[in-house]
């Protein structure tokens, strides 16, 4: 467990960056910008893993998002469940959704399977919108609380809240990455490169699809209620197709596939459309074409370009030193 | 039974316009194994440019629809060129981001140019007809007899003639095709202008009893989604008997079942078969 390797040194970099930019910024919208892009790439985070990693391209994303914010949402208002239990049950119920969906879902491939998830997302998007009597219907919920003080720690900052989250995301980091490098990690990756090659290996493709499939979702309910507690209050839109495609956007332009691309694609495309007024009133005109220009000179996203771009100098620098390495030994 | 008859007129008609979209939805799968998300986007763009024809420059309604589905076959060319051409030996999710990504462009396009708000568009057939003790009016009788000339005009074009032929081929094999000389290019690039231009017709076929709004091509473009999976993705009739069925069972589930929930009839059904046949209800298999 060597923490200070050389090769740990830009993340941990990051984080304590991370851990010190509240003390640096004082602009509390700002801040709120940031949180929302935390929330926003845990939810991609999870995407990342059924998408980037397994190859499924899975749509229903934000519905199963939504899920995660209405049932903490529900929890706490109608059963006057504090913030705590009720993130804990809404990750764990929209995880077994995700579950009951991927059991079903999986077994269909290619566009069948975006397509069947599309619809999976517009269903769960329709009963929310039209359920007045539990969810409120376009109204929405008003008046969720956040969270307790836990112990000495109490969340009513902006600051603090900005802790939670970012503690969140950088468990969320940790697992994904985590289960990326493990065995199951590369099990994912071959289904990606071929199911049916797996399939042959004597690998059960379905039950790994199923895994990361469940832990998506759970990601996903994760980042719903934290945003439930965040935001404290509840709409349809945050979990329409059109939020599915934004987080599409997200992993897109930060990195489909790499661990370091969702919250990259996230904070960068969040912190861009609030701080510039053209770019806010053009959001899709411009991110649209980027998305294209993206996905085919550089399928692989910002962080995949700058993998590319790493390694290609990393090989020019020893080439260029060994021949001269190789005359002096002539010499 | 007035009801019943007036529920099943109403059932043909969105049944047409969702025929229209959805065969234009699979000649484009067929021919490119490209599921088309911005379908629905190029939809919205026909409505808007019909009835921006029609307002400015107060052409006649046949007219503009007619400039309209050049239009969008233009567009529907420039598309296939710019964005699906690049990405034609890409893996399969990626033309399926780059079609979201021309869906954002098209809607974030559309709301720059003719704003959020909604609109109808105006028809040379506003009166009511009684028939057979029904009171219907005179569009939703030329949306179905409209639909009906266009799929048989369709149907004569890929039998009858070379270029059809050619269509067809490509989308039964597209290696047997290349190899008889069959251009993929412009075969390609035709699909994308009539699936585009069918497209912009039944917008404007739809404009005058729906709404014409941004995001109008959302709804139409997942059920169009609904009706190919149902019918076999790639399959002409498939499409055309989709549509139809899809149609009727809205219309008459929102009258006996539930007015709330008509949009979920169609996610319902598509959930229920691939839950039951993976494969969807009419193909062989998928790769």
């Amino acid at each position: 467990m060597a923490l200070f390797t050389r090769k740990n040194c830009p993340a941990l970099a990051l984080v304590i960056l991370s851990l010190i930019l509240p003390l640096v910024i004082t602009n509390k919208y700002f801040m709120h910008v940031i949180i929302m892009g935390y929330i926003w790439a845990i939810a991609v985070y999870g995407l990342n893993i059924i998408l980037g990693y397994t190859g499924q391209t899975a749509l229903g994303h934000a519905g199963f998002m939504g899920i995660g914010a209405y049932t903490a949402g529900l929890l706490n208002l109608k059963l006057g469940l504090s913030f705590w239990p009720a993130m804990v049950l809404a990750c764990l119920f929209t995880a077994f959704l995700g579950w009951l969906a991927g059991i079903v879902s999986l077994r269909t491939r290619g566009h069948y399977f975006s397509i069947f998830t599309l619809c999976v997302g517009v269903i769960i998007h329709v009963v929310i919108t039209r359920w007045d009597d539990l969810t409120g219907g376009m109204n929405g919920l008003i008046g969720i609380s956040g969270p307790p003080p836990a112990g000495p720690v109490s969340f009513d900052s902006l600051q603090a809240q900005y802790y939670l989250v970012l503690f969140f995301l950088l468990a969320t980091i940790f697992v994904a990455g985590r289960v990326v490098n493990s065995l199951v990690g590369r099990t994912l990756t071959a289904i990606k490169t071929s199911e049916e090659l797996t399939e042959v290996l004597g690998i059960n493709t379905m039950k790994n699809k199923i895994f990361a499939f469940v832990l998506a979702t759970f990601f996903a309910g994760l980042a719903g209620a934290l945003y439930a507690g965040y935001i404290k209050f509840l709409g349809p839109q945050m979990c329409s197709v059109s939020m599915t495609f934004d987080m599409l956007l997200y992993l897109f332009v930060g990195g489909n596939g790499t661990i370091a691309g969702p919250l990259i694609g996230s904070l960068v495309l969040s912190t861009i459309t609030e701080s510039l007024q053209v770019v806010q009133e053009y959001r899709t005109v411009i991110f649209g074409p980027i998305l294209i220009v993206l996905i085919i000179f550089f399928p692989r996203g910002l962080y995949g370009g700058y993998e590319i771009l790493r390694d290609r100098i990393r090989r020019r620098l020893p080439a260029r030193e060994a021949p001269e390495g190789a005359k002096e030994e002539v010499c | 039974m007035d009801l019943f008859l007036q529920q099943i007129i109403n059932g043909l008609t969105t049944g047409s316009i969702y025929c229209l979209v959805a065969l234009g939805l699979t000649l484009v799968y067929g021919v490119m194994h490209l599921p088309n998300f911005a379908h629905g986007s190029l939809y919205m763009m026909g409505a808007f440019i019909t009835l921006t024809l029609i307002k400015s420059s107060g052409l006649n309604y046949w007219l503009a629809m007619l400039a309209s589905a050049v239009a969008l076959a233009a567009i529907g060319i420039a598309a296939e060129r710019l964005v699906f051409h690049p990405l034609r030996n890409a893996p399969h999710a990626n033309n399926l981001i780059a079609a979201v990504g021309l869906l954002l462009f098209l809607e974030g396009l559309a709301h720059v140019i003719w704003g959020p708000e909604f609109w109808q568009l105006p028809t040379p057939y506003d009166r009511v007809v009684q028939f057979l003790g029904l009171t219907i009016t005179q569009q939703r009788l030329f949306i179905v007899a409209a639909t009906l000339v266009l799929l048989a005009g369709l149907y004569l074009f890929l039998k009858k003639t070379l270029v059809g032929a050619s269509i067809e081929a490509m989308s039964q094999d597209r290696k047997g095709a290349s190899l008889v000389g069959i251009k993929v290019s412009r075969v390609s690039m035709l699909t994308f202008a009539i699936a585009t231009g069918l497209a912009a017709v039944a917008a404007s076929l739809a404009g005058p009893i729906n709404l014409v709004y941004p995001s109008m091509g959302h709804i139409v473009i997942l059920k169009a989604f609904v009706i190919i999976v149902l019918g076999g993705m790639g399959s002409l009739p498939g499409a055309v008997l989709g549509g139809y069925i899809l149609g009727l069972a809205e219309s008459m589930g929102a009258t006996y079942i539930s007015m709330a929930y008509k949009d979920l009839i169609a996610f319902a059904i598509l959930v229920l078969i691939l839950s039951l046949r993976p494969t969807g209800l009419l193909s062989g298999g998928v790769k």
